[in-house]
């Protein structure tokens, strides 16, 4: 149902390395696992409007005033690399 | 009081107790923190060294008295290491608490430690935790459920007075059943979600897992409410009353087939029918519902739910916290390069950093929501999703409350089901359509069963109501448990050195 090279162009649409043996259990699982949820396609859905939250959530304001947030040394100093008071990451170009 | 007179108090009666003076809450919290630290289950990833924060005369004033709080791993914990039970966070110390722990800390109820989880508290087994699984007390070859294991071991054990917990697709609800104590998923936006490390938004909610009903309604109390910091949490209707009723007359409850029948474990069926027959001769009226959609509750959150995961563990990419994985430096050729520089640091990150379940699921929701899929899976289960909830609201037009077992088995043995996703997955079948939902249930213990390969550990019954419902739910579930008469005592002894 799911291939290895679909397998793969998921894997890098969600930023994920696999090595060859996990790209075969992938499959594997994930086909399996699709099996049981091609079910809800047996049901009749047509006129039903989707749900994607089931609290109704009404856009709310507040008085945009300024107040403290995060200081940048306490937001850096989880960070496994940084620079100039930034994130450090490697080169895009790398 | 000895330290045995100390861990047989429940929660409410620590409370109480304190109150009279009888004992003092550094008695109780060093009771528990030796207990804790000498935890032979994998229950903890953290032990707090003391009880921090206010002092003790500030806190004699709080309504919670000082009964110190397990909290599940996913959420912050100010300067304390907050992981989610993944790789991924390791050494993460965040800057600030989630506000249904700080709500807790100030009614009185100070952090004892850490629970171990599934890694993202994507499991049922906790067998997906970073930190190695979780031991059942009932039975140490067997699993506690998951994904809020460590919370409900831990309690169950008497390793902590009581414990916090997340519930997705029945976190809080299915372990509270396999460890043989309180399990409460309140109505989604009923507590605060700020500060939880996120799994399945539209889904996630906090909740007490507890060593009995009036103690699940204590911590309740002190839980819910808005906050400005989660524009999905809503004001409770109503202040959380601690349950009194003695009956159940008049009560209409509903029993699904779908979730009462096929599939449900011989021994688990016996409990469940056995609680029904105590509700009836407590006053209930016992009716027969349909949920004719509920069984594709597990398709509709299979699909949701990892599609939320996948976007929301979309922000562990090595650069503001947590692991870093470098790709291999560069070698000038072309095709092996592809792998590196930053896009390569995210993949290596995410490849070493998560375990094979939430890779797994990752996968699964970046597939549902992919160009030319999104209809067919993302889109149809948010369709089911709108019948379930039709679903319930026509059966609450005619009963009370619903009831089903909690989980469709008794704990199971450590790594009978991690071969299969499917098999794991399966375990969910009775809890998840109320989460898609959003309506208040609660898991009572009920009984004991076998297995087939002997063992009597414990059955969970599972009560549901209409949104908002939880004083009326938490009123059942308290007349249930004393005509119940469920004993957990055995598991509080010898679980800690």
């Amino acid at each position: 149902m799911i291939d290895r090279d679909e397998v793969l162009h998921v894997a890098r649409l969600a930023r994920l390395k696999l090595d060859d043996g996990e790209v075969e259990s992938m499959a594997r699982e994930l086909s399996g696992v699709l099996d049981h949820i091609a079910k809800i396609g047996e049901l009749s859905l047509d006129d039903v409007r989707p749900t994607s939250h089931v609290v109704e959530v009404v856009g709310r304001l507040r008085p945009d005033e300024p107040r403290p947030c995060l200081p940048r040394e306490v937001a850096l100093e989880q960070a496994p690399s940084v620079a100039d008071g930034g994130f450090l990451v490697p080169s895009p170009q790398a | 009081m000895s330290a045995p007179e100390i861990i047989d108090l429940s929660a409410t009666q620590a409370v109480a107790e304190i109150e009279a003076g009888r004992l003092s809450a550094a008695e109780l919290f060093d009771a528990y923190r030796a207990r804790a630290a000498a935890d032979e289950l994998n229950c903890f990833t953290w032990v707090a060294p003391g009880a921090d924060g206010s002092p003790p005369a500030e806190r004699s004033a709080t309504p919670l008295r000082g009964v110190p709080l397990a909290v599940k791993d996913l959420f912050c914990t100010a300067g304390v290491p907050s992981q989610s039970g993944s790789r991924i966070l390791e050494g993460y110390r965040p800057p600030y608490t989630a506000s249904a722990v700080a709500r807790l800390a100030a009614a009185g109820a100070p952090l004892l430690g850490k629970t171990n989880q599934d890694e993202f508290a994507m499991g049922s087994s906790n067998e997906n935790s970073a930190f190695g699984p979780v031991l059942n007390p009932w039975d140490r070859t067997r699993v506690p459920g998951g994904s809020s294991g460590g919370s409900a071991a831990a309690v169950a054990a008497g390793l902590a007075p009581w414990a916090l917990g997340t519930d997705t697709g029945g976190s809080i609800r299915q372990p509270a059943a396999l460890c043989g104590i309180v399990g409460l998923k309140p109505t989604y936006g009923a507590v605060s979600r700020y500060g939880m490390i996120a799994f399945a938004s539209s889904l996630d909610q906090a909740g007490p897992l507890t060593r009995d009903v009036t103690d699940a309604a204590l911590l309740l109390r002190h839980m819910v409410g808005r906050d400005e910091c989660d524009a999905t949490s809503l004001g409770h209707p109503e202040e959380i009353t601690l349950p009194t009723a003695e009956s159940l007359a008049g009560v209409r409850l509903g029993v699904p087939e779908e979730l009462a029948g096929e599939g449900i474990d011989p021994g688990v069926l016996d409990a469940f029918r056995g609680a029904l027959e105590r509700a009836r001769e407590l006053g209930a009226e016992i009716h027969d519902v349909r949920l004719p959609h509920a069984p594709h509750g597990l398709s509709a959150y299979y699909v949701l739910a990892p599609a939320e995961a996948s976007s929301n563990l979309a922000r562990f990419d090595g650069v503001r916290y947590g692991l870093r994985r470098d790709a291999p430096a560069p070698t000038g050729d072309r095709e092996a390069d592809e792998d590196g520089g930053l896009v390569g640091m995210y993949t290596h990150t995410r490849h070493d950093g998560f375990g094979a379940e939430v890779k797994r699921r990752i996968m699964l929701g970046t597939y549902a929501l992919s160009a030319g899929y999104y209809d067919a899976y993302y889109g149809r289960a948010q369709r089911v999703r709108t019948k379930i909830v039709a679903d319930f609201d026509a059966a609450f037009a005619e009963v009370d409350f619903i009831l089903t077992p909690t989980s469709p088995t008794v704990a199971f043995p450590l790594g009978e089901r991690t071969g299969d996703p499917w098999s794991m997955y399966i375990n969910d079948f009775c809890t998840v359509p109320m989460s898609l939902a959003g309506i208040p249930a609660i898991s009572i213990p009920c009984g004991l069963a076998g297995d087939g390969g002997g063992g009597e550990l414990p059955v969970g019954l599972q009560i549901a109501g209409p949104v908002f419902s939880e004083n009326r739910l938490l009123d059942a579930a308290f007349a249930l448990e004393r005509a119940l008469g469920f004993d957990g005592s055995r598991a509080r002894g010898g679980a800690a050195a």
